[in-house]
């Protein structure tokens, strides 16, 4: 059903499928994820669309490779198939004429950011952005940031390519040295790189959207499991997100609760390599 | 069978004879593995049962029972020896009956207006067991492929695989009709797929009521979030259908709103069922979903939900597994034979308890709930007594997780996407309540998601009101 018609390595750990998936690849706007199934005795993975063909009728995800299930899939080649996918989940990011936007993202979250980068172009914004990863080969996706901003700022964390440090280091630069004058932040990355980007521009008051990620089951809002706090509020990522105002998130219990089945993950984890690869 | 046994014999030694419960798996047992607790009639016992029915003239049980099965047609059947005939005589009106033998509150329905069960000392006769026997039969020895005799050259869409889209999908194809069911997780079945639990309902039963769906040709599409994927504007202007039936459920979970929610440890009953039943986190070795385990699970409400919650707790490997409730046992809605069967198996009721806040550590895990105790006052707008507060009566004890089960709201993805559907005020589509038509020409409602949380029967009944509704709109083209 679900078949993979392109997969491409992006550097270590990190891949693009290219998916078959007609009705979520008319549908899906910036900002909205998919849920698959690898197998069918699987766990259910939400996953970022970063692109979509409608004529191809293709979805495009870059998955990072962590535990079981990435694993399971990074196994998969060209002519495999999904045994699920469902989508397009969660509410698109709000896409409109701000003035500047600085785009942020880290990681497998550039990948998350880009249809949003490029959308916020289209619409006549000027769009900064700020990609970082550990080094210069997990960066992903440079060219297409780059045709879809104004300007690119790069950090690496090992100095490899662009600035050496974080993505933060770099907004901080704009923000309190060039005194760029900002009207959003859009920032997508690990947990950790929302928070401090959150509290660099909540100083000065930059609205500043995060796209959380919270553990998710059905992404239709049925079982909650994706609840985070936001302004001391219960909300749903799944049905209420995933994008949310990065000033009023609780970041804190967000990284708590993805922590909450560690030993069990790994457990699958070592389970399934020694099983499938005799390793570990 | 003993011919003799059929011949007619008066009421009075009707009256004699004991009600039979089915045997069950030893509570010590069932209480650590998932399989299914009453084992279920051997033909003897269901004659002897079908005995006692003393085929009443006017017979309340089938004004009891929401569907309107011929009850004690099916039962004379049952007693003349005749098991596929009975199971054929149920399916006249209820297409789902190993699921309602198993899961209906017969008591308070069928059975409870039962004239037997009215008069001391006799119980009412075990309807829904006979039912379960007939059903269960039938899939043993029948043949339950069902043909199609006139295909229509009509398409009707169900949004959701639960008993009413069922109920809808499986009538309307035995008219010829052409039927697809669009459902948002990767199986259908619903609640009986997602909540109900194996002991209680085993899947096979339901994947057997779900292939007979499918060998009538009904079409399935899964993974298909309709308001997401497809809305219902689309399923109507774009592709191609004559009617859509929205069949949706109850949705989304209520929390309590008390401090300490967000922590790790604490679940929906939906998520903690989901995880366990359509997810199989029970079966580790098999599957990846995974689920925790600790030695002293709380779980909060005192509804269908909150039996299965614990009892599948118990069952996962938890040590001490007990329901808080905030009323008192007399207010508890689960089905009376739930709460017997949870006792036997050790689990611990405590009443008048409301919760006050959740305590965690430093991983945000949860350690602890401090509780209050309460007492009845003055009945509130449901007429029950409306719980209070006592006065300094705090106590805090340590868990290491708890299941909030006190019910769901609406979920809006398929409201909020369906322009011209009215809803109440609680979010549910507003239907008639003869024909199940929403404000929405040619869009349909029922089950959950236009009366709330009910029961699969009730959902059933909305669908075969619809069905019937549906019938006319595609003939007459009359809205
Ligand atoms: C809205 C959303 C969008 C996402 N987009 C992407 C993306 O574009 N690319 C990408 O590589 N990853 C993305 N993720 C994260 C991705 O879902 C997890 O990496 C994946 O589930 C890990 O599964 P695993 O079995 O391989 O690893 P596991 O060993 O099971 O888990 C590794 C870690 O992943 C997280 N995780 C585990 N199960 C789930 C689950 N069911 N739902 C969410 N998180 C889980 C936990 O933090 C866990 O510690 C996204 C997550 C969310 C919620
Ligand atoms: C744990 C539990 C135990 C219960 N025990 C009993 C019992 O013992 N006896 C009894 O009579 N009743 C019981 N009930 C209640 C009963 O299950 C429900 O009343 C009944 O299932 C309602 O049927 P439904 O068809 O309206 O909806 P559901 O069974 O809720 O099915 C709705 C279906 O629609 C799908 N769906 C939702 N949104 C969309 C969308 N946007 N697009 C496509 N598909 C969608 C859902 O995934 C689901 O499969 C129980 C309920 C629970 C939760
Ligand atoms: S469907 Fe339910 S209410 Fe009706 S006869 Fe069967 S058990 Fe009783
Ligand atoms: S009310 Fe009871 S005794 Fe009378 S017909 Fe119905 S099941 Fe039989
Ligand atoms: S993932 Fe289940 S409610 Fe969000």
């Amino acid at each position: 059903m679900y078949e993979i018609v392109v997969k491409k390595s992006l550097g270590e750990g990190v891949n693009l499928y290219g998916i078959y998936a007609p009705d979520i690849a008319s549908k899906v706007l910036p900002g909205q994820f998919v849920i698959l199934r690898v197998s069918d005795k699987g766990e259910r993975v939400p996953i970022t669309v970063a692109n979509a063909d409608k004529k191809e009728k293709t979805i495009t995800i870059m998955v990072q490779t962590l535990g079981k299930t990435t694993h399971m899939l990074s196994e998969l080649n060209k002519g495999d198939s999904l045994s699920d996918v469902v989508g397009p989940l969660g509410v698109p990011t709000e896409i409109e004429k701000f003035g500047t936007v600085v785009c942020i993202g880290g990681g497998f979250g550039i990948a998350a950011v880009y249809p949003i980068a490029k959308a916020l172009r289209d619409l006549g914004n000027n769009v900064i952005s700020i990609i970082g990863a550990r080094s210069k080969n997990l960066l992903l996706m440079e060219n297409e940031m780059r045709s879809a901003s104004s300007e690119i700022l790069i950090a690496t964390n090992d100095g490899s390519y662009g600035t050496k440090g974080i993505v933060t280091d770099v907004l901080r630069r704009l923000i309190y040295e060039d005194n760029l004058p900002i009207n959003r932040v859009v920032a997508i990355g690990p947990v950790i790189m929302m928070k401090a980007v959150s509290d660099l521009t909540r100083e000065r008051h930059i609205k500043t959207m995060v796209s959380l990620n919270p553990i998710m089951i059905d992404g239709t809002g049925m079982c909650g499991a994706c609840r985070v706090l936001v302004d001391n509020k219960i909300k749903f990522a799944c049905v209420d997100g995933p994008d949310f105002d990065g000033h009023l998130v609780d970041f804190d219990n967000l990284m708590s609760r993805l922590k909450f089945y560690k030993e069990e993950e790994k457990a699958s984890y070592e389970c399934h390599m020694k099983e499938h690869h005799n390793k570990v | 069978m003993d011919k003799n046994e059929s011949k007619p014999f008066d009421a009075k030694e009707r009256l004699k004879i004991k009600r039979h419960e089915m045997s069950s798996q030893p509570s010590e047992e069932r209480r650590r593995n998932f399989k299914e607790v009453p084992y279920g009639y051997s033909p003897e016992e269901a004659v002897e049962e079908a005995k006692r029915c003393i085929r009443c003239k006017k017979p309340y049980c089938i004004e009891g029972c929401p569907v309107n099965i011929n009850i004690p047609a099916f039962i004379k059947l049952i007693e003349d020896g005749d098991f596929l005939g009975a199971a054929k005589k149920i399916k006249e009106t209820n297409s789902l009956p190993a699921i309602c033998g198993r899961v209906c509150p017969q008591e308070d329905q069928c059975e409870k207006v039962c004239i037997i069960g009215k008069r001391k000392d006799t119980p009412s006769v075990a309807i829904g067991n006979l039912e379960r026997f007939a059903a269960d039969y039938e899939a043993e020895h029948g043949n339950v492929h069902i043909e199609i005799k006139t295909e229509k050259d009509k398409k009707i869409a169900v949004v959701g695989g639960g008993p009413a889209g069922l109920t809808v999908a499986g009538d309307l194809r035995k008219m010829g009709y052409s039927v697809s069911i669009f459902e948002a997780l990767h199986q259908i079945g619903g609640v009986l797929m997602y909540g109900i639990p194996e002991f209680r309902l085993p899947k096979d039963i339901l994947m057997r009521e779900l292939n007979v769906l499918k060998d009538m040709g009904v079409k399935v599409f899964t993974n298909a979030v309709i308001g997401k994927t497809i809305t219902v504007d689309e399923l109507l202007e774009e592709r191609g259908y004559d009617a859509v039936f929205i069949g949706t459920g109850a949705g989304t979970p209520k929390f309590l709103n008390i401090p300490g929610e967000e922590l790790n440890g604490i679940y929906s009953s939906n998520e903690f069922l989901t995880r366990v039943n359509l997810m199989r986190a029970y079966d580790k070795s098999e599957y990846d979903t995974p689920i925790k385990i600790g030695k002293m699970l709380v779980v909060f409400g005192a509804g269908n939900t909150a039996m299965d919650s614990v009892r599948t707790g118990l069952r996962l490997g938890y040590d001490d597994a007990r329901v808080f409730y905030r009323r008192s046992r007399k207010e508890m809605t689960a089905r009376l034979e739930e709460v017997h069967h949870a006792e036997e198996e050790g689990i611990k009721f405590e009443f008048l308890i409301n919760p006050v806040r959740f305590i965690g550590n430093e991983s945000q895990n949860v350690t602890a709930v401090e509780c209050l105790r309460m007492e009845l006052g003055d009945p509130d707008e449901s007429g029950r007594r409306k719980p209070v507060p006592i006065k300094g009566s705090e106590f805090t004890i340590s868990i290491d997780a708890a299941v909030i089960a006190i019910g769901t709201n609406a979920n809006p993805i398929v409201p909020n996407s369906t322009p011209g559907m009215d809803l109440n005020k609680w979010g549910h589509i507003i239907v008639d309540e003869n024909t199940e038509k929403t404000t929405k020409k040619g869009v349909f409602a029922g089950g959950d998601i236009s009366t709330g949380a009910a029961t699969v029967i009730l959902a059933m009944g909305a669908g075969k009101k619809a069905v019937v509704a549906i019938n006319e709109y595609l003939e007459t083209g009359i809205w």
